[in-house]
């Protein structure tokens, strides 16, 4: 629980751009965790026009919080003592999308790691709604380090 | 001294890696990785990998640090294939 919360407090996101609730399992090959969209999230006003749809750009985020960058902050708590500033970017996506996410549904996002080194992780990622069909899935790569090294 | 065939080599790795507006003619023994092929951090680990696939060895993070041109790289090759034998 406290390795979780760690990661959590951690994330240098927040609304309206924090596409993480709950992280439910980790370890140093795998990541789970949810999110919920909200009914009134910004992109739904125009995404589409009075149909809300949730954007594939935003599900990528999504797979890339939970995928990429907890489990990168939980990789770098293993190998050091940080305290320094987070810094994080994406490299690489390559996604398929085969579902729709409407508002309020619950997706939850799980990630393999591929490999991590000279602070390059890339992961294998998977999400998927409350029915447990598969959403979307793909391989994202990126950078994440602690400034004070 | 540099050995041609490890130039060679690591010229076809780089290479794959190259931003659209840097030709592969540039990539000589004095380039810099990063201030003159281009090249950013990410893809920099990836030739690093490919690398250490390419000639069966493995870099560590101080051996990242030190490699700042193309001439460093291969002399990290020799150095770690010497230590392999």
């Amino acid at each position: 629980m406290l390795i979780i919360n760690d990661i959590i407090k951690k994330l240098p996101y927040t609304n309206p751009f924090l596409f993480v609730d709950r992280i439910n399992m980790v370890s140093a090959n795998a990541l789970e965790g949810c999110y919920t969209f909200k009914q009134d999230e910004f992109f739904y006003k125009g995404h589409f026009k009075e149909q809300p749809v949730t954007p594939g750009v935003i599900l990528t985020e999504c797979c890339a919080q939970i995928g990429l960058v907890c489990l990168g902050i939980h990789l770098l708590n293993l190998e050091e003592l940080n305290t320094g500033d987070l810094q994080v970017a994406l490299s690489s996506s390559e996604m398929q999308f085969l579902l729709p996410v409407f508002p309020q549904e619950t997706v939850t996002v799980k990630s393999s790691k591929l490999f991590f080194r000279f602070n390059k992780l890339k992961c294998e990622v998977k999400m998927y709604n409350q029915r447990a069909q598969l959403v979307c899935k793909g391989v994202l790569s990126g950078m994440i380090k602690n400034n004070n090294i | 001294m540099v050995d041609d065939q490890h130039f060679a080599q690591l010229k076809d790795i780089v290479k794959l890696y190259l931003p659209e507006d840097v030709s592969v003619g540039a990539i000589v023994e004095d380039s810099n990785f990063v201030k003159e092929l281009n090249i950013n951090s990410a893809n920099l680990v990836d030739i690093v990998l490919d690398v250490e696939d390419a000639f069966g060895i493995r870099l560590e993070n101080e051996d990242m640090d030190k490699m700042q041109t193309v001439r460093d790289a291969l002399n990290i090759i020799a150095q770690k294939l010497q230590d392999k034998n």
